[in-house]
């Protein structure tokens, strides 16, 4: 059995492997995207321009305009003479949001009065806007810290405030959430891929008659077939964890060990789902069709799109049964959180669960196949 | 003499810069009124140049003319062009494609409904109107193909393989279809792999790797060969031994195998051959024979090969055994109401060539994937090398060597990772691999190759490198499917060679074919048609059977095919 | 009679292909399977809105004051409190990525709350893992605190306590809701899965199957034969189009303030590149595997990623904002989201348009150059 399992995978390497155009795929593209992706992929909102509708002349309103100007996300202020550019400023998507300060804005302040901004944002981007808004909050209440009288002795203030801490990323840089999210993604994408044109390609060939009188086992065929899959994604992952930190100075603090175990178990899920898609699949490019149609889900709902917490609860559910919901959170967990390898080992069982059964899914399709 | 429809003049064309044109300086004539046969194995260029007289390709030198004009500005509608592949929209039906084409190719309307008519009525396939192409028989695709490329009447007719695959019955209908039309003036280009296609043309120009071999009327080539054909009525017993003697004999050209008999091409000026010469006994009936067409190409191409096996002299000889080889036992399969082969028996001894002859579809392709592990049967019973398929199916596989149809390799890898895998696979490893391995890159001359991508080699090398690939592990069953189709004669005589060798050794073999002249290298044959097993016996039995019914003496093996066939359809219908 | 146009061959090629549309199970797979796994998840499953988070509140000062504000922790809306633990089981369960925020109250809140010159501290632990999550965390918490703070803060003027106030009104999607854009978004994707995927996959395949080579040899022209493919395709895209528009509109709620003819021209502007590339391609592969290869790469992921559908473009680097510029994804959007939640903005609307039709205009001239009557 060793022997035929021997040539088996053997066969199977070089087949992937020979050709010099398709190592350049299996290995090239993901890297790009890693590279593409970890810059584009942000929900930050950085570089946004602010529309000023200023009817107050007042120093309050020039120290606001002068603070926003200032500050590290705002791209530029572009000056708004009249309500009708406002709405021409925000339809065309000029701006963002435009800041409107009436006329009694400066004299409000002086006099102790309330002084209210009127703020509109494209709600078409509401996402984005609302982001905007709680940073134009920060803003004004720094403003109105330093415009607030000391306190009078003898008032009793209740005074309170919050200390934030960013645990795991400090300066909450995103890179720092996608680049854990986008190992577990385009690992993915490839394992599935390569897995799923796997036997597709021999039946399409002709050789699948072949590996099928031979007296190669079933079970034989299928561990052949897993092994590339499985090397050329531990190849790439592992490439990704020597770049990740260095270039990109994400930070990886928890157990590697852990990590690659439960890896070990995400490809094993992945290469099972693959498999099936395989068997279903007459010709190559359908089986391509078939595993485009599964990613694009397994992405959605693993949890780097929009947190599973969100989704209604039946759908979080149905997430369990993702393997790439449970590697995302290893993922993290290793990269930021210096997990426990307890937490890490909770977070594989699931995997290897959803391995087992898809494997032995797939070998009995492939047993019936046979008919 | 008439303009010739089309010419090309020292056309060449080249695919890649390195390795031999796919042309080479060929000329070529097509004439109104005459079947103007394109003969040549796989990859001699027959495609190729059918290519560039549609002027969908452009010639590196030479040039080509249709009409009077350069291929590439020809006139569209005069030409009906039948590709390989038949050009059908799959998920059209019949009356759908036919529509197309005539759109396609201006069709006035008023003559569509006449001519459809017509066209329906000639491939018989009225009843087939509405049914998807995709669900139609390889016959009547093939048909199919032919109406849409006559829907309006072409003065050129250009058919690329139009026979291919198809059961007798379908192909001489086929001829028959595109003889009317010659005599109605047209000018027919019939490509053809199939050497009895192109004795019957009435001009034929042989390709052989890229270069025009010969260009003119088939029987002035046979002529040539007068009187260096034999026939040696040597019986059943023993006659692969006197081929392979003979064979090996400086004055023996080519020499092959029909029926109980053996003809021998002798090399010219060799005087006719003696029974001292031959080592049989005196009162064995020896004739001279007419020469075909098939001798003639052999002779040009240099001769056949010998007669003796490397392969087979290092072959280990199978142990003899009471029990048979393979036996079927009722095999039958269902796929839903469907039964693709109902109740096939047969059973074929140590040391046996059994043929599963039948036309595309018929169930030939499913009995043989029954016995070779690839279907589980509905009901009945199979055995391989004592195995029961059913409950011992590893220990058959290990014992069975199989070759693919088109030869199925892993095109992307090379030729020597393809051994080692099909070696691996089968158990050998070690030293015994290593050995088994050198042993057929020696056999096989893929010295050569061993690094380059088993896709790129030739056809007539990838076959041996299928046939290296199933034998390393030396096993006592062969189960061979199609293994000459579109080889050139000369691959095709090296191959039998080496399989008559392995017989002497005691092996099995199964095998399925198109090429009635290569079922007559089998000692037994079964006729599959329409699922049922209609006739089973040597070939001489099956040519003798229907000559004694129709009083005809000298039967081709394709007559008698076609006489069964016939015979079983007109039972079918009483019933 | 050869190479000019003819109105029955054109016709009869239109047939073919919509007789083979509608016989193909591709076509469903793309144009309706696909669009449906898009909506729904964009329409449930994907949410960019404020999450409601799981959170912990370690309560460590019993007094009434801090035992108020702890309450109005787990009134509000957007959190999920899993009541009151020690900080170090609350440590844990983050680490074990089981809650995402921990706001502590220390032992001496209310005794610096109330004396006079202090300040009473609250500690706001962010998953910072999460970064979306925990911005919005921070934002939040910090608003309960505040909101309580002004609860609280009876005998000082309002003024005092805030000089400055913030009225945010969120134009065109005053709810908020994050499907609102994302369905838009997602018709864009769609339409670029039937106008890019499925027509290069259409050539491709009859390069494979040989139907080509025998259409190549009658008298139809290659332009003839490129627009009697796109046509239907484009058809095919105007309606698939218009089902996922009445689905988001009547389904997912989403509003539709544009006018049908709106759409229409932004959709139509669309298919025209969203075409042009899938012949592209097509006639350039002829071989349906790799199409949809290069489909699902040189369309569907700038689609996604780059065209502003999900990510802001403003918020990339410079140079893969430089990228986005040609990806046609990126002039539709915009304009789409528009159509939906704005109304008619034809100034916007035609400077996308024409820089749509205009990388459409190159596709096409590069795909008519490719497409020669000519095997190899």
């Amino acid at each position: 059995m060793w022997g035929r399992l021997r040539a088996m995978v053997v066969k199977e390497l070089w087949a992937i492997l020979r050709d010099p155009r398709a190592r350049i795929i299996l290995f090239l593209p993901p890297i790009v995207q890693l590279f593409i992706f970890g810059f584009a992929g942000t929900l930050e909102v950085k570089n946004f321009d602010v529309g000023v509708y200023n009817r107050d002349g007042g120093a309050w309103s020039r120290e606001l305009v002068e603070r926003l100007s200032g500050s590290p996300n705002v791209r530029r202020i572009v000056p708004i003479g009249s309500a009708d550019e406002v709405r021409a400023a925000i339809d065309g998507r000029l701006v963002i949001a435009v800041v409107m300060l009436d006329q009694q804005f400066s004299a409000n302040i002086s006099a102790h009065r309330p002084a209210v901004i009127q703020a509109v944002y494209d709600g078409r981007r509401s996402n984005s806007a609302q982001i905007v808004s709680a940073y134009l909050d920060r803003i004004v209440a720094n403003l109105g810290a330093a415009i607030r009288p000391t306190p009078v002795v003898g008032l009793r203030a209740a005074r309170s405030q919050s200390v934030v801490t960013n645990w795991f990323n400090p300066n909450l840089d995103y890179l720092w959430f996608t680049m854990p999210g986008l190992v577990v993604v385009i690992s993915m994408v490839s394992g599935l891929a390569v897995t799923a044109q796997t036997v597709a390609r021999e039946r399409e060939l002709g050789t699948f008659d072949q590996l099928m009188v031979s007296p190669l086992r079933v079970s034989e065929t299928l561990i052949g077939k897993m092994v590339p899959p499985l090397l050329v994604g531990t190849f790439n992952v592992t490439l990704y964890l020597l770049l990740i930190p260095t270039v990109f100075g994400v930070p990886l603090t928890g157990s590697l060990f852990a990590f690659y175990v439960a890896l070990a178990c995400y490809m094993c899920a992945l290469i099972g789902v693959g498999m099936l898609v395989s068997a279903l699949a007459h010709t190559q490019q359908q089986a391509f069709l078939g595993a485009f149609l599964i990613i694009v889900p397994v992405i959605l709902l693993s949890g780097f799109a929009s947190p599973v917490d969100n989704m209604p609860g039946w759908l979080q559910v149905l997430a369990q049964a993702n393997p790439a919901k449970h590697f995302l959170i290893v993922s993290e967990g290793v990269f930021l959180q210096a997990m426990p390898v307890r937490e890490v080992l909770a977070n594989t069982w699931p995997l290897a669960v959803i391995a087992l059964v898809t494997l032995t899914a797939a070998s009995l399709l492939f047993r019936s196949r046979i008919e | 003499m008439e303009a010739p429809l089309a010419t090309a003049r020292g056309i060449t064309k080249r695919f890649s810069k390195l390795g031999p044109p796919a042309l080479d300086a060929v000329d070529i004539d097509i004439l109104p009124g005459r079947m103007t046969g394109l003969v040549g194995p796989d990859g001699a260029g027959k495609t190729t140049l059918i290519r560039l007289l549609t002027g969908l390709l452009d010639p590196d030198g030479g040039t080509v003319q249709v009409g009077g004009v350069d291929a590439i500005s020809e006139d569209r509608s005069a030409i009906g062009y039948m590709p390989q592949r038949f050009g059908l929209y799959e998920d059209l039906s019949v009356i759908e494609n036919l529509s197309l084409y005539a759109d396609l190719r201006g069709l006035e309307p008023a003559l569509r409904e006449e001519r459809f008519r017509r066209l329906l009525e000639f491939t018989d396939l009225e009843r087939f109107r509405s049914r998807l192409a995709g669900k139609l028989s390889g016959g009547m695709k093939q048909k199919l193909g032919l109406a849409c490329a006559l829907v309006k009447t072409p003065k050129l007719l250009l058919l690329d393989e139009p026979g291919v695959g198809v059961d007798p019955v379908s192909r001489r209908e086929l001829w028959r279809m595109v003889r009317e039309l010659i005599g109605e003036g047209i000018g027919v280009l019939w490509s053809t792999a199939y050497l009895d296609e192109a004795e019957k043309c009435d001009v034929v120009f042989l390709l052989s790797e890229g270069k025009v071999l010969y260009g003119g009327p088939p029987a002035e080539l046979t002529r040539k060969m007068q009187a260096r054909v034999f026939r040696v009525f040597t019986g059943a017993q023993g006659r692969r031994k006197i081929l392979e003697r003979s064979l090996n004999r400086d004055d023996v050209t080519d020499g092959t195998i029909q029926g109980a008999s053996i003809r021998l091409v002798m090399k010219s000026h060799a005087a006719a051959p003696s029974w001292e010469a031959l080592e049989v006994p005196a009162d064995t009936r020896l004739d001279s024979a007419p020469p075909r067409f098939e001798d003639a190409f052999v002779d040009i191409l240099g001769g056949g090969p010998r007669g003796s096996s490397e392969l087979a002299r290092s072959y280990r000889t199978i142990a003899k055994s009471a029990e048979p080889a393979i036996v079927a036992d009722n095999l039958t399969k269902r796929f839903g109401d469907f039964t693709a082969a109902g109740n096939i028996s047969f059973s074929v001894g140590r040391g046996e060539i059994f043929g599963l002859l039948g036309p595309n579809g018929a169930g030939k392709s499913t009995t043989f994937k029954m016995l070779c592990g690839l279907l589980i049967p509905s009901s009945g019973d199979g055995r391989v090398a004592g195995f029961d398929l059913r409950r011992a199916r590893a220990e058959a596989r290990q014992s069975l060597g199989y070759m693919a149809q088109k030869f199925s390799l892993y095109g992307d890898l090379s030729v020597r990772q393809n051994l080692n895998f099909f070696s691996g696979i089968y158990g050998l490893t070690g030293t015994a691999q290593r050995q088994a391995i050198e042993r057929v890159i020696e056999v096989f001359h893929l010295g050569k190759f061993l690094a380059a991508n088993s896709g790129t080699i030739s056809l007539g090398f990838k076959q041996r490198l299928a046939l290296a690939c199933a034998v390393m592990h030396e096993p006592p069953v062969l189960f061979l499917d199609e293994p000459t189709s579109g080889v050139d004669p000369i691959v095709r005589r090296e191959f039998w060679t080496h399989i008559n060798g392995l017989i002497e050794h005691g092996v099995t073999v199964l095998v399925t074919t198109h090429f009635m002249d290569e079922a007559e290298y089998c000692d037994r044959i079964a006729l599959i048609y329409r699922a049922q097993q209609i006739a089973i016996g040597t070939p001489d039995e099956l040519k003798a059977s229907v000559s004694a019914k129709n009083g005809v003496s000298d039967t081709t093996l394709e007559d008698a095919f076609i006489a069964l066939i016939e015979e079983s359809d007109r039972q079918r219908q009483t019933v | 009679m050869s190479a000019g146009f003819n109105r029955r061959r054109f016709y009869a090629m239109l047939v073919k292909e919509s007789l083979q549309i509608m016989r193909d199970p591709s076509t469903f797979l793309i144009a309706f399977v696909l669009p449906m796994i898009m909506l729904f998840f964009f329409g449930y499953a994907v949410s960019l809105d404020p999450p409601r988070i799981r959170i912990g509140v370690a309560l460590e000062d019993p007094g009434p004051a801090a035992l108020s504000l702890s309450t109005a922790f787990e009134r509000s809306p957007y959190f999920q409190v899993n009541g009151a633990r020690s900080v170090e089981t609350l440590e844990h369960e983050m680490a074990a990525g089981r809650i995402h925020g921990i706001v502590v109250i220390p032992q001496d809140f209310s005794r610096r709350l109330h004396a006079r010159g202090d300040v009473a501290g609250i500690q706001i632990i962010t998953d910072g893992s999460l970064p979306n999550t925990a911005s919005f965390f921070a934002a939040y918490a910090e608003g309960v605190r505040a909101n309580w703070q002004a609860g609280q803060a009876i005998r000082i003027s309002r003024a005092a306590a805030h000089p400055i106030e913030v009225a945010h009104r969120f134009w065109f999607n005053p709810e908020l809701a994050s499907r609102f854009f994302l369905i838009p978004g997602s018709i864009a994707i769609v339409m670029t899965m039937i106008g890019t995927l499925l027509t290069a996959l259409v050539i491709a395949r009859e390069w494979e199957r040989g139907t080509m080579e025998a259409i190549m040899a009658t008298p139809v022209g290659m332009s003839e034969l490129l627009a009697t493919k796109v046509i239907p395709y484009f058809l095919l895209g105007l309606g698939s189009m218009a089902v996922c528009t009445l689905l988001a509109i009547f389904l997912f709620g989403v509003p539709f303030r544009g006018s049908a003819l709106g759409i229409l021209a932004l959709s139509s502007a669309f298919l025209v590149p969203a075409l042009g590339q899938g012949l592209l391609i097509s006639a350039v592969t002829k071989n349906q595997f790799v199409a949809s290869q290069v489909a699902i790469l040189s369309a569907f992921l700038p689609g996604i990623i780059l065209s502003g559908f999900l990510f802001e473009i403003a918020s990339m680097p410079t140079a893969i904002r430089a990228l986005t510029y040609i990806v046609p994804a990126r002039y539709l959007i915009p304009p789409l989201q528009s159509v939906f939640l704005v109304g008619d903005l034809w100034v916007m609307f035609s400077k996308d348009m024409a820089i749509l039709l205009g990388f459409g205009a190159l596709f096409f001239v590069l795909a008519i150059r490719a497409t020669r009557r000519r095997i190899a």
